[in-house]
């Protein structure tokens, strides 16, 4: 019976529909961009200019393991979708270097942040900080979710409710609805007809 | 209730496919300076073509001016340059030329194989400065005022349209101000 009415009923497919609108609009938040590949290229740096891999100026593994922590969260403005650390761009090394003089010079990883995001704007941070113009980014999703499982729970909760009175009502719902099922007449509760009243108004 | 079911739907597409549309028309390179409207940067670089002298923006103090990073590495440079020599010889604005991550010795042979639209051409050989100004690719232009504001940006080469329709007209009503 279960099945059968899962089989027949099209509109968890709008739950699913919003779960996969969902997702794309996640990863549009999240991938600035996939268009303008050409000017891209045109400002990618020739091979000449690749950076060897510079010896790192941090004395001590714990410092190294930090720079590494922090380069984690900075984007590479060049190869926009890899952190610092990641980058092979010329950029890259030199910001990398910037960051680990700025660890030598004693300042603290909000400070470095600060330093980059005056420069380059909140863009270089992978965890833009909560605020006017990223609400939407933090908050879109989450709003999203909410929508879905609203219509979710609704379509679930009329689903439940509404398919014996509503079939009981014509022969007609029954089959819009897909199902070649012909229902038992059964009493009307007054709990039920007052669902079917609010289902059909 | 019964229309709230077609109505939403709707509009929960048409907000997503809004942003999917505005989203197809972003440059992903454009990411918008926080330098705009704060003061320029300041330095002092070496001259290229005088290695022994330097030169910092304060000389363009009550001019209006336009920076231009560009690099002898940069083909889009080259793409830009018979523009900025236009411009150069209308000598409506003072170009300087930032020779960004380039060897001096490289970025004369090509000005003189391509022509020197610049007032003066300084040196960032390391890219320091080029980090001050929120450089990460060239060529990229900076509209700086006589207040030594940065009042524009422009990421990529710089074309007739940008110039008559923007960057002049901008340039003028800040020279009249």
């Amino acid at each position: 019976m279960n099945t059968h009415r899962r089989l027949v009923n099209p509109r968890p497919r709008l739950a699913r529909s919003l779960a996969a609108l969902l997702l794309g609009m996640v990863a549009w938040l999240s991938l600035p961009g996939t268009t303008g590949i050409a000017v891209a290229q045109s400002q990618s740096q020739p091979a000449r200019e690749a950076p060897t891999p510079a010896a790192s100026l941090l004395p001590t593994q714990a410092e190294r393991e930090r720079f590494h922590a922090l380069a984690e969260e900075l984007r590479c403005l060049v190869c926009q979708n890899q952190t610092l650390a990641d980058s092979d761009a010329a950029l890259a090394a030199d910001l990398r270097r910037e960051v680990e003089e700025l660890m030598l010079a004693g300042r603290s990883d909000d400070e470095i942040k600060a330093y980059l995001v005056q420069r380059y704007g909140d863009f270089v941070l992978y965890r833009p900080p909560l605020q006017r113009n990223t609400w939407l980014l933090w908050l879109g999703p989450f709003v999203l979710l909410l929508v879905g499982a609203t219509v979710w729970w609704r379509v679930q909760r009329a689903h439940r409710a509404g398919l014996r009175p509503a079939d009981a009502g014509g022969p007609g719902t029954a089959a819009a609805r897909g199902g070649a099922r012909t229902p038992e007449p059964q009493p009307a509760s007054d709990a039920d007809l007052e669902r079917a009243r609010r289902l059909l108004d | 209730m019964k229309a709230l079911r077609f109505i939403l739907p709707a509009v929960v597409f048409a907000v997503i496919a809004w942003f999917l549309l505005a989203g197809l028309d972003r440059n992903p390179r454009d990411i918008p300076s926080p330098l705009i409207g704060k003061p320029a940067p300041d330095f002092s670089l070496p001259v290229t073509h005088d290695l022994a002298r330097t030169w910092s923006p304060q000389a363009l103090r009550g001019k209006v001016w336009l920076l231009n990073v560009w690099g002898s590495w940069c083909s889009a440079c080259q793409v830009e340059h018979p523009v900025l020599n236009d411009l150069a010889r209308s000598g409506e604005i003072p170009i300087v030329g930032l020779a960004w991550k380039d060897m001096p010795e490289n970025s004369i042979a090509w000005l003189r194989r391509l022509g020197n639209p610049y007032s003066v051409v300084v040196s960032d050989v390391q890219g320091r400065v080029g980090i001050d100004y929120g450089v990460y690719g060239a060529p990229e232009t900076f509209l700086i005022d006589g207040a030594g504001i940065i009042r524009y940006k422009h990421v990529g080469p710089v074309t007739p349209e940008l110039l008559q329709q923007k960057l002049l007209p901008l340039a003028r009503e800040l020279a009249a101000s």
